[in-house]
């Protein structure tokens, strides 16, 4: 299986990761050759199989509806890089059409 | 008497339980150690020396009360995957760089019971994603045995750090082999639990389905005393285990009289260096003169453990990384535009090269169209690789094989070609998507160089392997042997 450009674009457009041509060559040719390590599953039937998302089986973990402490506002914007007195701060979100 | 780092844990704490030693004493060794060792290996990000000192005054005072547990007083590294309150955790990459947790993960909370000593953050592949620790952000860590090669990874700065004699311990996590593949290369013991065995809470997640934190340490007794430490339900974790955690020490019986080992030939021959396998060979010999009744078997679906595993774990990981977006914490693009130029300019510099192919190659397994030849094909091959193993250990209490295919690579060979680099878990991957829990022990050397050995067993069958792991350095001192540094 192999990707073209386009698809590599259209991959890094929807993880939101800014890509330059010189990668996109790279990542082309790097990806198709992983996709194609994956073309052995074909040789298993797993028609009948049902898939499994975790190793140790698990049903719904419930709890007591408890209320607990928030995490104190200053620990929240510790780490945030741009703030403005007790908010995180963003970029332009709404742009002119 | 061997100097004070070289120590393992257990005989560091019988001289701190003794008195013959402190812990200011034993913290002030390792910090030496590191001043003197630490320019060529580098397998910290962080060395956090005056929280050591201070860690190290308090475990003395509890022992001078006769209040010492197993790990009180005992320098250790983390893995700088770990959370740890108030102490920059980077995930080795540019993204979390100046990231201080505002809490600690639920491992560094148990162990913080016991009074450790806490001796900085270990190097590793950004992220966990890689299995020679040069996709660190920061800088690669070398092999103590040989400075010209890898330690392996993710975990490159937990497995080098222990066998420099820079921490006695440290804890690493295991998504497809992070544990063990350095722990096989350095010579050192390192233990993937069972899922679900130790809490995942405040452990910086790659692929939640297939991630576990475990030990790295000199002997199995010592990876015993830190699981005994770490491991438990925890209410934070929705998928931690709730049965009760063994005294897995208790374990450590030295007959392996009548126990059945099986070895699947799957993980020999082609693409094995002759020099792993008969290291390994000889080990089986060893167990058959124990008196355990080892036998050849076969694991045919176990060549399909990489191609599953790399849909499953890049598809989770592109999900959980979806979070840093530059806004809320991490790495922020400082350049102008809009709130999307600046998130994707902002994941582009703070992701190395290997991240951010995982994250493409993940995206691209779920997205519409290729999901269920991909990411659906995987999980029901997963199924299938699971019932292998349950159906093998209804005839085996343990499964012996190799941890890797070849002794440690040099630095920059497998760069340029990610799916060679892949290629060095193809013994550890199947585990992972098994579930099951899986130590790596030294076997021997090949080139002067370290050769380990898997031992795993079913589901909670820690103490069998721990049983089955220690009978071994019984009959042989591989692992006594350290790095001249």
């Amino acid at each position: 299986m192999a990707l073209s450009r386009e698809d590599v674009k259209h991959v890094a457009s929807l993880v939101r990761i800014a890509v330059t041509d010189a990668e996109v060559e790279v990542l082309q040719h790097q990806l198709s050759n992983t996709l194609e390590q994956f073309e052995s599953l074909k040789e298993l039937n797993t028609d009948a199989v049902q898939p499994t998302s975790h190793a140790v089986p698990l049903s719904s973990v419930m709890r007591e509806d408890k209320s607990r402490d928030p995490m104190p506002k200053q620990d929240v914007l510790k780490n945030a890089p741009m703030i403005e007195g007790d908010f995180i701060r963003v970029r332009v979100v709404l742009e002119e059409s | 008497m061997p100097e004070l780092h070289d120590l393992t844990i257990h005989e560091a704490h019988d001289l701190l339980r003794t008195k013959k030693v402190s812990s200011v004493e034993l913290t002030r060794a390792v910090l030496e150690r590191i001043r003197k060792v630490e320019p060529r290996v580098r397998a910290f990000v962080t060395v956090t020396e005056e929280q050591a000192l201070q860690d190290a005054h308090a475990a003395d005072q509890r022992i001078v009360r006769g209040d010492i547990a197993p790990l009180t007083g005992i320098p250790m590294q983390l893995k700088d995957v770990l959370n740890t309150k108030d102490i920059r955790t980077t995930c080795s990459s540019k993204m979390l760089e100046d990231y201080v947790p505002v809490y600690d993960a639920t491992v560094v909370t148990k162990l913080k019971t016991q009074s450790p000593v806490l001796l900085g953050k270990g190097n590793m592949d950004e992220f966990a994603m890689g299995s020679s620790t040069e996709n660190s952000a920061f800088h690669p860590t070398h092999n103590p045995w040989d400075l010209t090669r890898v330690p392996g990874g993710s975990s490159g700065g937990s497995a080098a750090a222990v066998a420099a004699g820079e921490a006695f311990f440290s804890l690493g996590s295991d998504t497809g082999g992070s544990i063990r593949q350095p722990a096989a290369l350095c010579g050192v013991t390192g233990i993937k639990p069972t899922y679900g065995r130790v809490s995942r809470y405040g452990l910086i997640a790659f692929a939640s389905s297939l991630d576990q934190i475990g030990p790295l340490t000199k002997d199995v007794e010592d990876c015993a005393m830190v699981l005994s430490a770490i491991a438990g339900h925890d209410t934070n974790d929705s998928t931690s285990i709730s049965n009760t955690v063994p005294d897995y020490r208790k374990s450590l019986t030295q007959d392996v009289r009548g126990l059945r080992l099986g070895v699947p030939k799957e993980y020999f021959g082609e693409g094995f260096e002759p020099g792993v396998e008969q290291a390994v060979h000889k080990a089986i010999d060893t167990f058959r003169h124990l008196g355990a009744q080892v036998e050849e078997c076969s694991l045919p679906l176990t060549k399909y453990g990489l191609p599953v595993y790399y849909i499953i774990a890049p598809s989770e990981c592109s999900a959980n990384l979806a979070r840093f977006d530059g806004v809320k914490y991490g790495h922020q693009y400082k350049g102008q535009g809009t709130m999307w130029d600046v998130m994707e300019m902002s994941r582009r510099e703070g992701f190395g090269p290997e991240v951010r192919r995982r994250i493409m190659l993940g995206s691209y397994a779920l997205s519409a169209g290729y999901y269920d030849a991909y990411y659906l094909k995987a999980m029901k091959v997963r199924t299938l690789i699971r019932q292998e193993f349950e159906e093998a250990f209804k005839r085996y209490d343990a499964i012996i094989t190799p941890t890797t295919p070849s002794i440690a690579f040099k630095l920059g060979e497998k760069t340029a070609d990610p799916v060679a680099m892949y290629k060095s878990d193809i013994c550890t991957i199947p585990i992972n998507i098994a579930g099951i829990p899986c130590i790596s022990i030294p076997c021997g050397f090949s080139d002067g160089m370290p050769v380990g050995m898997q031992v795993m067993s079913k589901a909670l069958g820690e103490e069998t392997i721990f049983r089955v792991a220690h009978a071994y350095q019984q009959a042989t001192d591989w692992h006594k042997r350290r790095a001249t540094l």
